[in-house]
């Protein structure tokens, strides 16, 4: 029987859960020692004096780094931006002078005997700044600068436009016209960011938190000028990252500086605090909508304006404008990117980047449309069902969203739904009902493996993959041990090593759809070699290791590499999609909002391990109850600081706060995307949830709040 | 962490003589820091924002971890911990107030680890006092309060002075205010004992001054007074998130009921008053009355007197007239 689409529970699940599993700060070369750090309190200006003496002279300290004695780091250009980059600009280059960019920037390491006596060393350092006169840190919209040319090539420019919007919503009978807010969110995965790096001779060795290692193994040869083959980067397990472990931060720098100053290795591990500030965030936004329809909800006209949030240094552009081009059709479209450049850290991809910011405006407007003809907010979206990508005009590989609308309303109950707000109950509680669309690109990207088969009677699978939770150690294990016939038991998957063969960014839900393809060809090239070994010995190949004892070979190896075909972009639109659908119950005095059930439907394709599929979805779905009701960071637009830089400030749900979640995927395989016939989930699961949870505030309360998240506050005083 | 030597005392003179201090009293570098639980204090140390030379652990002091029946009063040692209390049959059953502010407090681990004593006594969460980067009066005399200007929707609207608006964050305070409780305090001049709403101070000119405790003072014990064990009382907290959470808005109710009419009652709210608060206008509006759905939305109309809002919490303004009313409806049979 076929291990794909089999309910498996983790296969790395017995190492976590008993510690065995080791994370990045938990590898220690002999003779380690610690690093911290001493940030900026400024968010601009320059520092004009920094007094390191008393850090120098406490206990077990060996090193103290500022920018006047850190090393002129070449920073090499790389022939080809990074993908997970920003679209423009220069990077933080960590302790390379004077000047402050954001409050929170990294101006000293310290490193000492104990993690204790480098943090007690580098609160010691006294710092004299020149500070800029007029910082930039306020998120003002009316400063705002359209994107740049150089976003606009990754489809994230300034203006598209099909058709002539304005006129046509000029003549629209219903129009929507709304602006929503989105506050600053910080990914704060469970691990802390941390790097353990260690030099030999000229060689380093990175055991580092990263969703990419042979980026972060090119980046960081970059900066020290090396040749890439000089530095390994190892990462096995990751303790979530949403994103935020994408790019390589200053702190894998200083890590790497300080242990080459030193000739020891050095391990440099985030404080919480700082993880609000040398990691990237989803920025806030600002958002206009504007829909036009005729009466019977068909729409006419879309304008969606966004204004989004980046540093002075760097420009990130987010495809917050994704959904408005792909999700309905509209003869007349218009859409405006613009960004406050802010004296912050540039922000970077959290999960399901730029299109679950810009699903929370639009389906909050479509809800508000709906609401305004009297139509259910369904058949509202099916009215608007796009059969063919609308600014592509293309056909998609696969969509089954009706199936998803139909699915999950029937698992939800949504026919119980009054379409009234303020009319169903429960005892004193206002109940609501709420519903979004979700979608997300379906990528993938060129990706190689290896599959060795041992005489021991076990087979090993490599790629240089990571796997940040959602299960990518199962599911390809599952593929390889159905492409090679043995049971999941005799196949080991091996990932998070910049040594092995190469794949891209774990991120984008590209994963299952790129490294799954490239194993599959592994694999059928190591069974294609064991079939000649076979008919060399002339017998059977049977499952390899008879042959292999045979032939007198302790192992067989082969690689194998998967391409996209890069002709389906012209001939087709790639989407996953889902229906998402929330019952919150909201205290109508009190104004507190608690979600009882979120269920979503979904078309990710084909499903190679409905367990892992299933904790996804719903993991995205604590996410959204997170963006809709309680994360924001709080930004002090004078200070140019975050005020609740920790977890116990900064509110994530807890378990009282998750109720009944539940998702189903739609029977769906896309044959074209790629042979595996997957979509991907990962980032797809975040989008549409909070959408779908402010709609239903609306319907419960009757209030409109569009400005998340949902706090008591926003809600008593809407 | 500022490196710190450990001592633990053997005695309660031991203690005192120690002239260790609570976490409250506006003296911020070296000096000796009581410990017991540590839930907070090791946050702030680690923090840097709180740097002792030395830590006197009184967790090992005798007979400060018993809850017993002392006629007058039931008294609670000031080392029994959260968790404790909470389950204890004679807090459960006559002061349903403590143990509902208590389960409403931190989460398990928290509790299981936090005594009473210094429950009492943690400090504010206020987002600028917790982060070193940031000016604060509270931390760093003469720094500023950019809370006042900037991000305050957590603080306060009652008590507040233009140095300070940080919020009381602790919730056992408030039902304690709620049954007139008095604190025990054994310190270099003897022993003394105050009302639990005398300890607090509010910020006024000296905001890092925030407890009525001198060097080497610490309390020893809670009394909760006997004759409030027929009273009716009730915690209700409103916050964000259904747990592990502060409050945005809380409110201890004792009510003695007299066949529907009001024969005393006490109200102390949290999480909109830099110390825990009273609030004595509601109280008189509603005594001697009897207790409809009415009297306790007019009477509550009167909790926001005196309120003084600077900006993102305006909202509690309204948000705790509604969160008294409810208690009260609740406490009173009348959701």
């Amino acid at each position: 029987m076929s291990a794909i689409g089999a309910p498996l529970s983790r296969v790395d699940g017995p190492d976590k859960v008993t510690g065995r599993a080791r994370y990045a700060a938990e590898f220690h070369p002999d003779g380690l020692v610690y690093a911290a750090t001493a940030d900026s309190t400024i968010p601009a200006g320059e520092i004009t004096a920094i007094d390191t003496r008393r850090a120098e002279r406490a206990p077990g300290v060996l090193l103290v780094l500022t920018h006047l004695n850190a090393d002129r780091l070449p920073y090499e250009a790389p022939e080809e931006r990074p993908a997970v980059d920003p679209v423009a600009g220069d990077q933080l280059r960590v302790l390379n002078g004077p000047q402050v960019k954001f409050s929170g920037q990294p101006i000293a390491v310290v490193v000492a005997g104990t993690q204790a006596q480098a943090e007690y060393g580098a609160s010691l350092i006294r710092v004299t700044y020149a500070p800029d006169p007029a910082p930039r840190t306020r998120f003002d919209p009316a400063l705002a600068e359209p994107a740049s040319e150089a976003a606009a090539k990754k489809n994230r420019g300034p203006e598209t436009r099909k058709g002539d919007a304005e006129a046509a919503l000029a003549r629209a009978p219903v129009q929507i016209d709304a602006i929503y807010r989105n506050g600053r969110e910080q990914h704060h995965p469970m691990e802390l960011n941390a790097t353990v790096a260690q030099w030999r001779g000229d060689r380093l060795t990175l055991w580092s938190k990263s969703q990419w290692v042979q980026n972060e193994r090119d980046e960081i040869a970059r900066r020290f000028g090396i040749p890439p083959d000089r530095v390994h980067v190892i990462n096995p397990y990751v303790g979530g990252a949403f994103g935020s472990v994408l790019r390589t931060w200053p702190h894998v720098t200083l890590a790497a500086m300080a242990a080459r100053r030193l000739d020891r290795p050095v391990c440099l591990e985030l404080t919480r605090r700082q993880m609000a500030t040398y990691v990237g965030a989803r920025g806030m936004a600002e958002q206009h909508v504007q829909l036009g329809a005729e009466r019977d909800g068909r729409l006419t006209a879309m304008v969606h304006e966004v204004v989004g949030q980046t540093s002075t240094y760097e420009e990130f552009a987010e495809p917050a404008l994704g959904p408005a081009g792909a999700t309905y059709t509209c003869p007349d479209r218009l859409t405006r990117y613009k960004l406050v450049h802010m004296n912050v850290n540039t922000p970077c991809p959290m999960r399901g980047p730029g299109w679950a910011t810009g699903l929370i405006a639009q389906e909050i407007a479509m809800d508000e449309l709906a609401t305004r003809i009297g139509l259910d907010p369904i058949e509202l979206r099916l009215r608007n069902y796009a059969e063919r990508d609308p600014m592509k005009d293309l056909p998609w590989t696969s969509k089954h969203l009706r199936e998803c609308y139909a699915q999950g309303a029937e698992r939800f109950g949504w026919g119980r739904r009054e379409p009234k707000p303020r009319t169903m109950r429960d005892g004193r509680d206002l109940v609501g009902y709420g519903m979004a669309t979700a979608i997300y690109p379906a990528e993938r990207y060129p990706t190689s493996a290896s599959a060795t088969l041992f005489a021991d009677d076990h087979a090993e699978v490599r790629c240089a993959t990571t796997d940040m939770g959602p299960g990518t150690y199962t599911s390809i294990t599952q593929v390889a041990a159905d492409a090679l016939g043995l049971p999941m038991t005799r196949v080991r998957f091996e990932l998070g090593d910049s040594s092995f063969p190469k794949a891209k960014e774990h991120g984008g839900s590209t994963t299952i759809s790129s490294v799954g393809p490239a194993v599959q060809a592994a694999c059928a090239a190591l069974k294609a070699k064991l079939a000649v070994l076979a008919a060399a010995h002339g017998m059977e190949a049977g499952d390899g290791v008879p042959l292999l004892r045979l032939a007198g070979l302790d192992s067989l190896s082969a690689d194998g590499t998967a391409e996209p075909d890069e002709t389906n972009r012209k001939k087709y639109a790639m989407n996953g999609f889902g229906a998402v659908f929330a019952e919150v119950r909201v205290d109508p005095d009190l104004c507190t909002v608690r979600v009882r059930r979120l269920i979503g439907a979904y078309d990710i394709g084909r499903v190679v391990n409905p367990k892992l599929a299933h904790s996804q979805a719903i993991g995205g779905m604590v996410g959204g109850i997170g963006m809709a009701l309680f994360e924001e960071v709080e930004w002090d637009d004078s200070l140019g600081r975050v005020t609740n830089g920790t977890i116990a400030e900064y509110l994530v749900p807890v378990n009282a706060d998750v109720h009944e979640l539940d998702a189903v995927f739609v029977e769906a395989r896309d044959d074209i995307l790629n042979p595996l016939g997957t979509k991907g989930g990962a980032e797809l699961g975040l989008c549409g949830v909070a959408p779908a949870i402010a709609n239903a505030v609306w319907h419960a309360s009757g209030k409109r709040v569009r400005d998340l998240p949902i706090t008591p506050d926003r809600l008593l005083m809407a | 962490m500022t490196p710190f030597a450990y001592d633990r005392a053997p005695s309660l003179a031991a203690a005192v003589a120690s002239r260790a201090r609570h976490r409250s009293d506006g003296v911020w570098d070296a000096g000796a820091d009581f410990f017991a639980g540590g839930t907070d204090l090791v946050q702030l140390m680690r923090e840097s924002l709180r740097n002792p030379d030395r830590v006197v652990d009184i967790t090992a002091l005798p007979g400060l971890d018993q809850i017993e029946d002392r006629g007058s009063s039931v008294r609670l040692g000031a080392l029994v911990r959260m968790s404790d209390a909470a389950s204890h049959t004679l807090v459960r059953d006559h002061y349903p107030v403590v143990t509902e502010a208590l389960l409403a407090s931190a989460s398990a681990q928290v509790r299981n680890l936090a005594t009473l004593g210094g429950n009492l006594l943690q400090r504010t969460r206020c987002g600028y006092f917790r982060d070193p980067g940031s000016p604060c009066n509270k931390r760093e005399p003469g720094s500023g309060c950019p809370a006042i200007q900037g991000q305050n929707r957590f603080h306060a609207i009652f008590g507040g002075s233009e140095h300070c608006i940080a919020t009381y964050a602790g919730d056992l305070a408030n039902a304690l205010a709620a049954l007139d409780a008095t604190v025990t305090i054994a310190g270099p001049q003897g022993e003394r004992a105050i009302l639990v709403t005398e300890l607090h101070r509010p910020p006024g000119a000296t905001p890092a001054v925030e407890t009525q405790l001198a060097p080497g003072e610490l309390i020893t014990a809670i009394d909760v007074p006997a004759d409030r064990r027929g009273w009716r009382s009730h915690y209700l907290k409103i916050r964000d998130r259904a747990s592990f959470e502060w409050s945005i808005a809380s409110a201890a109710v004792a009510l003695d009921l007299d066949g529907g009419v009001v024969r005393d009652v006490r109200i102390a709210v949290g999480g909109v008053a830099t110390t825990p608060w009273r609030l004595p206008q509601v109280e008189a509006a509603l005594r001697g009355r009897r207790l409809t759905p009415e009297l306790a939305r007019g009477a509550t109309a009167l909790a926001a007197e005196g309120a003084v809002p600077h900006g993102r919490n305006l909202y509690k303004v309204e948000l705790i007239r509604r969160t008294v009313a409810r208690a009260l409806e609740e406490i009173g049979g009348l959701a």
